[in-house]
C-alpha cells in the first residue's frame, strides 16, 4: 500500500494518550460530523418552528418504514458491538462475521430507503417540490452517503480482521457507526414523526 | 491532552498499538512495510519525492509554495480593483479595462483566496505540517497517507477556483461571504457555472482541512517525545492544535450550508429562497458560526509564532505561559458567540444584537491579556533586533491597531454607521496582514534556516520589512479615514456618489492605491531573496538563534525521519532562555 | 469628528457620533499606551554586551499584576462603551417614535423606487408619487420606512443620518429617521447584490415644509391614476 521506500514512521506507533491513534481520529471525526449534521439538522429545526404547515408534507412520508429502519439500524449497532468483543478477544473470524452482519445491516437500509425514496418521487414529493422534501432528502441523502461509507470502509475491514489483521480497526469503525446509527435516532423523529 | 500519561504505553494488545514502553521509540519496532533495509539509503524518484511523498516536511512545502503561488493571484486581484478605484475606468497595466462584472469577481477572489488559499495552508498548514513532528520530537505524523491526501484535496480545490474564471460567464463575483439570494440564482449573479464552482472549491478545501486538521490533533496528542508533557509543548504547536479544533467545531454548519447552496444553484431546490419558504438570512448564521472562529483559527497560529520569535530573540521565558494557553482557550471558545455582529443590520432581531455586542467587546478581554503578555515578555530582555523579531515585534504592533478599531464594529450603535464601509476593511485588514503576512514572513524568516540549511539575506531582509510596513500602513490609513466618510465597500466607481467625491476623498484613493503598488513590488524582494537563499545563502548550521525547541535540536534541514541520532527525550519546557543555572542562555529541551 | 466631513442630518446621527468619538477616546488612549510601552521595552532592552536576560517566569502573582491591571481597566471600559453603544442601539433600532409619515423603499438589481404617500398622507392611495431613485423628505418631520426588495439583497444606507439596515427580499423591514438639515446628499447600497451594486446611487432630498408641499403638488395626478402597488408576503422584520 505504501508508496513511500520508507519504513512506518514511529509516530504512527506511539501513544501517549494511551488510546489508540485510530481510535482518537475517529473520535475528532465524529465531532466534527456532529456539527455539519447539527448545521443541517439545527436548519431544519427552525424552519419547522416557523413553518407550522410544513406539517401537511411531512404526512406524506412513511413512518412504518422509517421505523423498520430504525430498528435495522440499531441491530447492526448491537452486531457492530459484538464483532467489537469478538476483535478483543482476537478471535479475527467471529469480528468479520459480525461485521458483516453489520453490513447487511446497512444494505437492508439502503434497500429500504431506496424503495421509499421511489415511491415520494414517483408521487411527484421530489427534492424541489417542497421546501421539507429538500431537507428530507438533503438530510436522509447526506446520512445515506454516511451508511453506504461506513458498510464500504466495514467490508474492507472485516476481509482484514478474517485474516486476523488490524483488529484494532473494528473498534474504530464501530464507533463510527454507532454514530451514524445516533444521527438515525434524531433524523427519524424530526422528519417521520413530527406531523 | 492527556499531562501525565506520556510515557505509559497502551498495553491492550490490539496489533500496532501495543508495545512496551522499551519499544517507544525503536525505528523497526511495528508492523512496518516491508522495506526496512532502505531505511535512509534508497532515495526514491524525485517525482516521487516530491509530489508523492508523505513525508510531512515535503508536504508542508508543498503547502507553503501552493499557498505562496495563490498569493500572486490574490495580489494580483487586489492590484487590479485597488487601480480602478483609483482611476476609474483606465486600461489597467497587465489586465486591461476593468468592467463591474470583473470587479466583482476580483474582490470576491482576493478575499476568499487570501483567507482560504493562502493564510490557512501557510500558517496552519504548511507550518502545522512541517514543525510539528519537529517541535514535538517524532519523526512524522500519525496518518502521513491521510495528510498528503489532505494537500492533494487542497491543491484540486485550488485547481478549481483558477479554473472558474475561464468558464461561460466568468467567476463568482457575489463576494466571499457569498450571500444568498445572489450567490443562490444565476439569474441574480450572471455566473451560471461559476458560482457552484467557487462553492466547490470552497467545500473541498474545507475537507483538506478536516483531514490535516484531525491528523494534526491526534499527532500532538499521542506523538509527542517521551517526557514532553502538556506544559512542556511549545506554544506554536499548541496553537496550531487549538485553531484545528476550533476549524473542526466551527465548519460543520457551513459545510452544511454549502450543500444546501450548492442544491439551491444546481437543482433548484428553495433552502436560501424566501418565495419558497427558505430563508436568506440562514445562510448568514451558518457563515458567520464558521466565519468568526475561522478569524481566530488563523490569528491564534500567527500569535504562536509570534511567541517563539520574541522569546528567542529576547532571550526570555515567555511571561506566563500558561496564561498564554488559557486564553487562547478562552478567545477560541468565546468566538462561537459572537457570529452574529456581523449581522447587526441584517435584519435580525434587534435585541439579539445586544447580546451579540456583549459577548464581541469582552473578546477583547482575553486578545489583550496575550498582547500584554508579549509585551512583558520583552521587559528585561536581551533584544536581537533580526528580521524575524522586527516580523513579530510589527504584528503586535500593527495588531493592536486591528483590535483596538474593532471595537467600533463590535458596538452595536456606532456599527450602524460602519458596517460595510472602508472602515470595516481597514479594520480587518489590520488583523488579517499581520496575521497572514507579517506572522508568516516573520515565521519563513525564522525557520528558513531549519528549511533549507541557509540563512536569507539579513540585509534585504530589513528592506523588505521597512518598505512593506510603511507602504502597508500608507495603504490602510487612508481606507480607515474613507471609511469614516462613507465609502462604502465593493463599488467598483465612486464616481457616481457626489457625495463620495468631495474634496481630498480620491486623492485618498490614490495614495492607498500607489502604497499598494509598492507593497506588491516590494515582495519581489523577498521572493529573490527567499529563492536565492534556498541554493545560494550562507550555509546555516543546525541551530543557528540558539533556541530552546526540538526542531532546532537536530540537523538543518532534517533529513528523513528527522533526528537521525534517536528520537530526543524532553526534560524541561521550551522556553527556559536565561535560566540562572547555567552558563549558556538558552537550555535545550532535550539537553540533559 | 464624523461630522466634520459627513453633516450630521437626523435626530440620532449626534448620539452616534458621539459613540464614535468616545470610543476613539478610550481605545486611542489604550493604543498609544500599550505602543508607548511596546517601543520603550524595545529600546530600553536592546542587546548590550555582557548584560543577560532576566528570568522571569510571569506565574507569581506578583509579576502577575503587570498583566492583570490593565488587564481589568480593560474590562471596565469595555462595559462602559457596551452601555454607550447599546443604550443608542435601542433608540435607533429597538423604538419606533410615532411617525409623521410612512414611506416605502423597494430595492431590485439595480434601482430604488421610492413610494411617497403623497398628498393625503398615507401609503397604498391612488396619490402615491413613485419616484425612481430620488428619496423626498421634509426636515424635521419623523418618518417610518419599509424597506422591500424585489430580488437579492440590499441594503438601505444614509451616511449623513447614519442609518443602515438591510433589505431582505421575502420580509418588509422597517425603521424610521428624522431628518434635521436641508439639502441634497447619497442614499447608498451597502450590501453587493450582483453587477450593478456599484451603480446604484440614489439621492435624498430634504426639504423644508413649503418645497416638499410644492414638489407633492406637482407631482399629484389631476386624476388619481390607479397605482397598484406591490405587496410582497410579509414574513417578519422588525417589532
Amino acid at each position: 500500500m505504501s508508496s513511500s521506500a520508507f519504513p512506518r514512521p514511529i509516530a504512527t506507533t506511539r501513544s501517549a494518550t494511551g488510546i489508540s491513534t485510530g481510535k482518537l481520529a475517529v473520535w475528532w471525526l465524529i465531532a466534527s460530523e456532529i456539527v455539519i449534521f447539527g448545521g443541517v439538522l439545527g436548519s431544519y429545526i427552525m424552519h419547522r418552528i416557523g413553518h407550522p404547515e410544513w406539517a401537511s408534507q411531512a404526512e406524506h412520508t412513511n413512518t412504518w418504514l422509517g421505523a423498520f429502519n430504525t430498528i435495522v439500524l440499531l441491530s447492526s449497532s448491537l452486531s457492530a458491538v459484538l464483532a467489537h468483543n469478538a476483535a478483543e478477544m482476537k478471535d479475527g473470524k467471529k469480528a468479520a462475521k459480525f461485521l458483516w452482519f453489520t453490513i447487511l445491516g446497512a444494505a437492508t437500509f439502503l434497500v429500504v430507503k431506496s424503495f421509499e425514496w421511489t415511491h415520494e418521487i414517483n408521487a411527484g414529493l421530489t427534492i424541489t417540490s417542497h421546501t421539507f422534501w429538500s431537507f428530507y432528502y438533503t438530510a436522509a441523502g447526506i446520512h445515506g452517503l454516511h451508511v453506504l461509507v461506513g458498510g464500504i470502509i466495514m467490508a474492507v475491514i472485516a476481509v482484514d480482521a478474517a485474516k486476523g489483521k488490524d483488529l484494532q480497526r473494528v473498534e474504530a469503525v464501530g464507533l463510527y457507526w454507532h454514530f451514524v446509527d445516533i444521527v438515525w435516532i434524531f433524523l427519524f423523529p424530526l422528519l417521520y414523526i413530527s406531523k | 491532552m492527556s499531562s501525565t500519561a506520556t510515557d505509559t504505553a497502551h498495553g491492550d494488545g490490539h496489533g500496532h498499538d501495543a508495545h512496551a514502553p522499551s519499544g517507544w521509540d525503536d525505528p523497526h519496532g511495528h508492523g512496518g512495510h516491508g522495506a526496512h533495509d532502505a531505511h535512509g539509503h534508497a532515495e526514491p524518484h524525485w517525482l516521487i519525492k516530491y509530489f508523492w511523498s508523505t513525508d510531512h516536511k515535503i508536504i508542508g512545502m508543498q503547502y507553503l509554495f501552493t499557498g505562496m503561488f495563490m498569493a500572486l493571484i490574490g495580489g494580483f486581484a487586489v492590484y487590479v480593483f485597488r487601480m480602478q478605484l483609483a482611476f476609474p475606468g483606465m486600461s489597467v497595466p497587465f489586465y486591461g479595462r476593468v468592467t463591474a462584472t470583473d470587479y466583482n469577481a476580483l474582490v470576491t477572489t482576493h478575499g476568499s483566496v487570501m483567507i482560504f488559499w493562502v493564510a490557512m495552508p501557510v500558517l496552519i498548514a504548511a507550518l502545522g505540517n512541517y514543525l510539528i513532528p519537529l517541535m514535538i520530537g517524532c519523526d512524522d505524523m500519525v496518518f502521513p497517507r491521510l495528510n498528503r491526501l489532505s494537500y492533494q484535496l487542497f491543491l484540486i480545490s485550488a485547481i478549481v477556483l483558477i479554473y472558474s474564471f475561464f468558464v461561460d460567464g466568468g467567476a463568482f463575483g457575489g463576494a466571499w461571504t457569498a450571500y444568498p439570494p445572489l450567490s443562490a440564482k444565476a439569474e441574480y449573479n450572471l455566473t451560471p457555472t461559476g458560482a457552484p464552482l467557487w462553492l466547490f472549491a470552497v467545500a473541498l478545501e474545507f475537507a483538506a482541512f478536516l483531514l490535516g486538521g484531525i491528523n494534526f490533533v491526534t499527532t500532538v496528542m499521542n506523538s509527542r517525545a517521551k517526557g514532553m508533557k502538556m506544559f512542556d509543548v511549545p506554544i506554536v504547536v499548541w496553537m496550531i492544535i487549538i485553531a484545528s479544533i476550533l476549524f473542526m467545531a466551527s465548519v460543520g454548519p457551513l459545510i452544511a450550508g454549502a450543500v444546501m447552496l450548492m442544491f439551491d444553484q444546481t437543482i433548484g431546490t428553495g433552502f436560501f429562497d424566501p418565495n419558497k419558504g427558505g430563508d436568506p438570512v440562514l445562510w448568514q448564521h451558518l457563515f458567520w458560526f464558521f466565519g468568526h472562529p475561522e478569524v481566530y483559527v488563523v490569528l491564534l497560529p500567527a500569535m504562536g509564532i509570534v511567541a517563539e520569535v520574541i522569546t528567542t530573540f529576547s532571550r526570555k521565558k515567555l511571561f506566563a505561559y500558561k496564561s498564554v494557553l488559557y486564553t487562547a482557550v478562552g478567545t477560541g471558545g468565546l468566538s462561537f458567540f459572537v457570529w452574529a455582529h456581523h449581522q447587526f443590520i441584517a435584519g435580525i432581531d434587534p435585541r439579539m444584537a445586544n447580546i451579540f455586542s456583549v459577548t464581541t467587546l469582552l473578546i477583547s478581554i482575553p486578545v489583550a491579556e496575550m498582547v500584554f503578555v508579549y509585551i512583558a515578555t520583552l521587559f528585561g530582555g536581551s533584544i536581537r533586533l533580526t528580521t524575524p523579531m522586527l516580523w513579530a515585534l510589527a504584528f503586535i504592533a500593527e495588531f493592536l491597531l486591528g483590535g483596538v478599531t474593532g471595537i467600533f464594529l463590535g458596538a452595536s450603535g456606532a456599527d450602524i454607521y460602519f458596517h460595510d464601509t472602508y472602515f470595516v476593511i481597514a479594520h480587518f485588514h489590520y488583523t488579517f496582514f499581520p496575521i497572514a503576512f507579517i506572522a508568516s514572513f516573520a515565521a519563513l524568516t525564522y525557520w528558513f534556516p531549519k528549511m533549507f540549511g541557509r540563512y536569507m539575506n539579513d540585509t534585504w531582509g530589513k528592506v523588505h520589512f521597512w518598505i512593506s510596513i510603511i507602504s502597508f500602513n500608507c495603504i490602510f490609513i487612508p481606507l480607515f479615514l474613507l471609511g469614516a466618510r462613507g465609502d462604502h465597500r465593493r463599488i467598483y466607481d465612486y464616481t457616481h456618489f457626489p457625495d463620495l467625491m468631495k474634496s481630498g476623498m480620491q486623492d485618498l484613493r490614490i495614495l492607498a492605491t500607489l502604497s499598494l503598488v509598492v507593497l506588491l513590488v516590494t515582495q519581489v524582494i523577498f521572493l529573490v531573496n527567499f529563492f536565492y537563499s534556498m541554493v545560494k545563502g550562507k550555509k546555516a548550521e543546525q541551530n543557528p538563534w540558539k533556541a530552546n525547541t526540538l526542531e532546532w535540536q537536530c540537523p538543518s534541514p532534517p533529513p528523513h525521519g528527522n533526528f537521525p541520532d534517536g528520537l530526543p527525550t524532553v526534560h524541561r519546557g521550551p522556553y527556559e532562555f536565561s535560566h540562572p543555572d547555567r552558563q549558556e542562555d538558552y537550555w535545550p529541551q532535550n539537553a540533559s | 469628528m464624523i461630522d466634520t466631513y459627513v453633516p450630521n442630518g437626523s435626530s440620532f446621527a449626534g448620539d452616534i457620533d458621539h459613540v464614535i468619538l468616545v470610543i476613539t477616546a478610550i481605545t486611542g488612549f489604550w493604543f498609544f499606551l500599550a505602543e508607548a510601552v511596546l517601543f520603550y521595552l524595545i529600546i530600553k532592552y536592546g542587546e548590550q554586551e555582557g548584560v543577560r536576560a532576566k528570568y522571569v517566569a510571569g506565574e507569581d502573582p506578583k509579576e502577575k499584576r503587570w498583566v492583570a491591571w490593565p488587564h481589568y481597566i480593560t474590562l471596565l471600559f469595555d462595559i462602559y462603551i457596551i452601555f454607550a453603544a447599546i443604550s443608542v442601539w435601542q433608540d435607533v433600532k429597538q423604538t419606533m417614535p410615532q411617525a409623521d409619515e410612512t414611506v416605502r423603499v423597494i430595492a431590485q438589481q439595480w434601482a430604488w423606487t421610492f413610494v411617497h404617500p403623497g398628498a393625503d398622507g398615507k401609503l397604498d392611495t391612488p396619490d402615491d408619487i413613485r419616484v425612481v431613485d430620488e428619496l423626498h423628505v421634509v426636515k424635521g418631520k419623523t418618518y417610518h420606512f419599509e424597506l422591500q426588495s424585489r430580488d437579492v439583497l440590499h441594503s438601505f444606507s444614509i451616511p449623513i443620518f447614519r442609518l443602515k439596515q438591510d433589505i431582505i427580499p421575502g420580509r418588509t423591514v422597517r425603521g424610521w429617521f428624522k431628518p434635521t438639515l436641508t439639502g441634497g446628499y447619497d442614499i447608498q447600497c451597502t450590501e453587493i447584490c450582483g453587477i450593478g451594486h456599484g451603480i446604484m446611487p440614489a439621492r435624498i432630498i430634504v426639504e423644508t415644509p413649503e418645497d416638499h408641499a410644492a414638489w407633492v403638488l406637482a407631482l399629484t395626478p389631476t386624476q388619481a391614476a390607479i397605482t397598484p402597488s406591490e405587496q410582497p408576503t410579509q414574513l417578519g422584520g422588525m417589532p
